[in-house]
C-alpha cells in the first residue's frame, strides 16, 4: 500500500451537488415571492411626485403623553435624514382611485363622497388606502406605500400641525386640559370648510407638496400610541388597528373607518374627511422587502 | 202644650252667642280647605288694577331675568309672540327644514311668571307668513289652552290672557285645527315656568335658589329622503307638507336636536357654569318621550314632570320627560371640565344630535375623583 495520501480532491460531485441544491431553492423561493409572474406592461403612468432631499426635520411628537398620571403635550422630535424622500405630489385623487376600483382591487366610494375626477378621493378607509397602494405598485412596477407618520411630517415641513396646547406640565387640575382642548377643537371645527375641494386648491408647501392641512386627513402606517413620560424612561403602549391621520391636527382612527363623525360624548372636532398620498420607495431592495411583507415573511 | 221652641229674647240671645262663638272655627276649617282659592279670587275690577309689567323675552338656551321669589301681589305680564317661517339648516350637511317658530328660535323663548300671575299674550301673525297658526298653553285652562281664541291668519293677531293657576315648567305650542303634529314638529313649541311665589323648595322646604337657568327644547325633525337617501330641499312648506307627513307616520325622526339643530349647544355656545354654582336646567320635549342625563353630573333635585307642587325627586341620574312635557333639574356642580347633557337614547343623542355640552371651571376635587393607575401598557 503506497504510504502518501493521494491529495484530497474535493470531488466535484461534492460541490456541483450544494449548488445546485442551493440554486433550485433560490429559484423555488424566487417564484414564491412571484419574481415568474408574467410582468404586467405598465399601463398606469407614474403619478406627479416631490422629492424631499435628505436633512434636517423637526416636528411636534404624536401620541398622547401623560407625565405623573396626567395629560401633557408631547415632546418636539428633531432629526435628520440621509435619504430623499419621494412624495406624491398630490393626495390620490378620485378619477385615480376609480381605476383601482375598476380593476377589482379596491372598494367602491360611497356616492356621497363623490365630487369629481379631480378631486382627492375621500370616503376612504386604512384598509381600502392599502389596497390601493399594492394595486398601484403592481401597475407601475414600483413600490408605493402610505407613508409613516415621520415621512409625511418630513414631507409637509412647516405646514405640519404643532398641536402643543402650552399647559403647565405640572398642573394637577385635569379638567384646565380638557377645557383647553374643547376650545381648540371649536375653533377648529369654525375654521374648516369640510367641503372637499379639487387638487391644487390648498396650495403648495416649500418642497412642492400639494394641499397638506387643507380639509382632507391623511392615513399613515404609524400606531396611535400612549406614551408615559414619568420615571427614568418612558414607557410606550401602541394600538395597532389605530392609525394616526394627519392633516390640521393630528387624529388617531380605526383602520376601518371611512367617514369620522363626532358624537354626544366625543367633544372633539373628528377630521372633515379622510383620504391619502403614498410615497415611492426607491431603494434597491425595496421590492423583495415588499413582496416579503406582502406574503406575511416579514411584517 | 206645644213643642215648639220658645223664642224667648234669651234663647235667641244664646243662640247668638253660640253661633258666635263656633263662627270663628267653622270659617278657620273652611279657609284651610279652600286656602289658595279663596286668596286668589279676584274680581274683575280687581284685575284692573294689578300691575303689569312687559316682558323683554331672550332666546333659548338663555332665560330672560326674573325673580325666584315674587315682588309683591299678582301682576299681569305682556308677553308677544310673533311667529315667523323660516328655512333653517339643522345640521353640518345643510339638511334644510321650513321651520315654523315663536319669535324665530326653535325652541320659542323661555316666559318666567310666578303663580296666580296673569300672563296677556299677544300672537301676532305677520302677512309675510303663509299658514294659520295659534298657541296652546299647557299652563292654562280652557279654550284649548288658549288655542280656540288665538287662531290668526297671515296678517292677523290676538290677544288672550291666562291665569297661572299651577306652578311648574310648562310646555306651550301652535295646535292649528287639521295641522297640529305638523306645526309641533316644525319648531313651534316652547316653555312657560311658573314659580311658586315663594320660589322653588325640596321636601322639607329648604330654599333651592339658583345662579343660573338654561332652557334646553328638544325637537324632533322628519326630513324626507330621496331615493339615494339624501335628504330633500323643498321651495316651501306647502310643497314639503306631503313628504314630511309620510316620515312622521312612521314615527322615526331624521334629526332630534337641542335649540334647532345639531350641535347648537357646543362648541362656542356651549352651555357655561362654574364649580359651586347652582344650575337650573328646564328641558321640554312638545312631542316626544325623552330622558336627560348629565353625564359627570346629576339631577341633585329632579322634577321631571315639572311641576314644583310636587316635591322633587333627589339625586337622579336620568329621568323621564314623556312627550308633551317640560321637566326641570337642580344642579350644583362640583367638578371642572367637559360635561354632555343628553337625551340618554344614546342613538338619538349621537347620531340624531339630541346633546349639549356643558363647560365649566373651577378646581378639580380628587376626593371626588382621582385616576390612581393611569391607563398604561401590564
Amino acid at each position: 500500500m503506497s504510504a502518501d495520501k493521494k491529495p484530497s480532491i474535493v470531488s466535484l460531485f461534492s460541490i456541483v451537488l450544494p449548488v445546485v441544491v442551493a440554486a433550485v431553492f433560490g429559484v423555488g423561493i424566487a417564484g414564491q415571492l412571484g419574481y415568474f409572474e408574467p410582468q404586467r406592461s405598465t399601463a398606469v403612468a407614474d403619478p406627479p411626485t416631490v422629492t424631499v432631499p435628505a436633512g434636517p426635520f423637526e416636528f411636534r411628537d404624536y401620541g398622547e403623553f401623560y407625565k405623573n398620571g396626567f395629560a401633557v403635550d408631547g415632546p418636539m422630535v428633531r432629526g435628520k435624514t440621509s435619504m430623499a424622500l419621494v412624495v406624491m405630489k398630490f393626495q390620490v385623487t378620485e378619477g385615480e382611485y376609480r381605476r383601482c376600483v375598476e380593476a377589482g382591487k379596491c372598494p367602491d366610494v360611497a356616492a356621497v363622497h363623490v365630487h369629481g375626477d379631480a378631486y382627492p378621493v375621500t370616503g376612504v378607509s386604512f384598509d381600502d388606502a392599502q389596497a390601493y397602494a399594492r394595486w398601484l405598485s403592481t401597475e407601475t412596477g414600483k413600490v408605493w406605500n402610505l407613508p409613516t407618520h415621520e415621512q409625511i411630517a418630513i414631507a409637509a415641513a412647516t405646514k405640519f400641525p404643532d398641536d402643543a396646547l402650552g399647559l403647565d406640565p405640572d398642573s394637577r387640575n385635569p379638567a384646565l386640559r380638557w377645557l383647553a382642548d374643547y376650545d381648540r377643537e371649536t375653533r377648529r371645527k369654525a375654521e374648516s370648510d369640510p367641503v372637499p375641494k379639487a387638487i391644487g386648491h390648498f396650495g403648495e408647501n416649500d418642497f412642492g407638496l400639494a394641499d397638506f392641512a387643507g380639509n382632507v386627513w391623511e392615513w399613515t402606517t404609524t400606531c396611535h400610541r400612549r406614551v408615559d413620560l414619568a420615571g427614568q424612561w418612558s414607557s410606550t403602549l401602541s394600538t395597532c388597528g389605530i392609525y394616526v391621520t394627519v392633516g390640521q391636527h393630528r387624529s388617531p382612527m380605526s383602520s376601518f373607518v371611512r367617514d369620522p363623525k363626532t358624537g354626544g360624548c366625543s367633544v372633539g372636532a373628528p377630521p372633515a374627511n379622510l383620504g391619502f398620498r403614498l410615497v415611492r420607495d426607491d431603494r434597491w431592495y425595496a421590492d423583495l422587502l415588499k413582496r416579503l411583507r406582502d406574503r406575511g415573511i416579514v411584517s | 202644650m206645644s213643642n215648639q221652641i220658645q223664642m224667648t229674647r234669651r234663647s235667641i240671645l244664646a243662640g247668638a252667642a253660640f253661633a258666635g262663638a263656633i263662627a270663628p272655627l267653622v270659617t278657620a276649617s273652611v279657609a284651610s280647605a279652600n286656602e289658595t282659592i279663596v286668596e286668589a279670587k279676584v274680581t274683575q275690577a280687581d284685575i284692573s288694577t294689578l300691575e303689569r309689567v312687559k316682558l323683554e323675552l331672550v332666546k333659548p338656551p338663555f332665560v330672560h331675568a326674573h325673580s325666584q321669589k315674587a315682588e309683591g301681589g299678582p301682576k299681569i305680564y305682556e308677553v308677544t309672540l310673533t311667529i315667523e317661517e323660516k328655512k333653517i339648516v339643522v345640521d353640518d350637511a345643510g339638511t334644510e327644514v321650513h321651520a315654523m317658530t315663536f319669535d324665530g328660535s326653535v325652541p320659542g323663548p323661555m316666559i318666567v311668571v310666578h303663580q296666580d300671575d296673569y300672563v296677556e299674550v299677544t300672537l301676532v301673525n305677520p302677512d309675510t307668513n303663509e299658514l294659520q297658526h295659534n298657541i296652546d298653553f299647557h299652563s292654562a285652562t280652557g279654550g284649548l289652552g288658549g288655542g280656540a281664541l288665538t287662531i290668526v291668519n297671515p296678517g292677523e293677531k290676538a290677544v288672550m290672557r291666562f291665569k297661572a293657576t299651577k306652578s311648574g315648567v310648562f310646555v306651550y305650542h301652535c295646535a292649528p285645527p287639521g295641522m297640529v303634529p305638523w306645526h309641533v314638529t316644525s319648531g313651534m313649541n316652547g316653555a312657560i315656568m311658573v314659580l311658586p311665589r315663594d320660589g322653588l323648595k325640596d321636601a322639607k322646604g329648604n330654599e333651592l335658589v339658583y345662579d343660573r337657568a338654561y332652557y334646553v327644547g328638544e325637537q324632533d325633525f322628519y326630513v324626507p329622503r330621496d331615493a339615494e337617501g339624501n335628504y330633500k330641499k323643498y321651495e316651501s312648506n306647502g310643497e314639503a307638507y306631503a313628504d314630511v307627513l309620510e316620515v312622521m307616520k312612521t314615527l322615526t325622526p331624521s334629526h332630534i336636536v337641542f335649540n334647532g339643530a345639531v350641535g347648537a349647544l357646543t362648541g362656542d355656545n356651549a352651555l357655561k357654569a362654574k364649580v359651586g354654582e347652582k344650575v337650573l336646567i328646564l328641558h321640554s320635549q312638545a312631542n316626544r318621550d325623552t330622558r336627560p342625563h348629565l353625564i359627570g353630573g346629576h339631577g341633585d333635585y329632579v322634577w321631571a314632570t315639572g311641576k314644583f307642587v310636587n316635591p322633587p325627586d333627589l339625586d337622579q341620574e336620568t329621568w323621564f320627560i314623556p312627550g308633551g312635557t317640560a321637566g326641570a333639574a337642580f344642579y350644583t356642580f362640583h367638578q371642572p371640565g367637559i360635561y354632555a347633557y343628553v337625551n340618554h337614547n344614546l342613538i338619538e343623542a349621537f347620531e340624531k344630535g339630541a346633546a349639549a355640552h356643558f363647560k365649566v371651571e373651577g378646581e378639580w376635587n380628587n376626593d371626588l375623583m382621582t385616576a390612581i393607575v393611569t391607563p398604561n401598557s401590564h
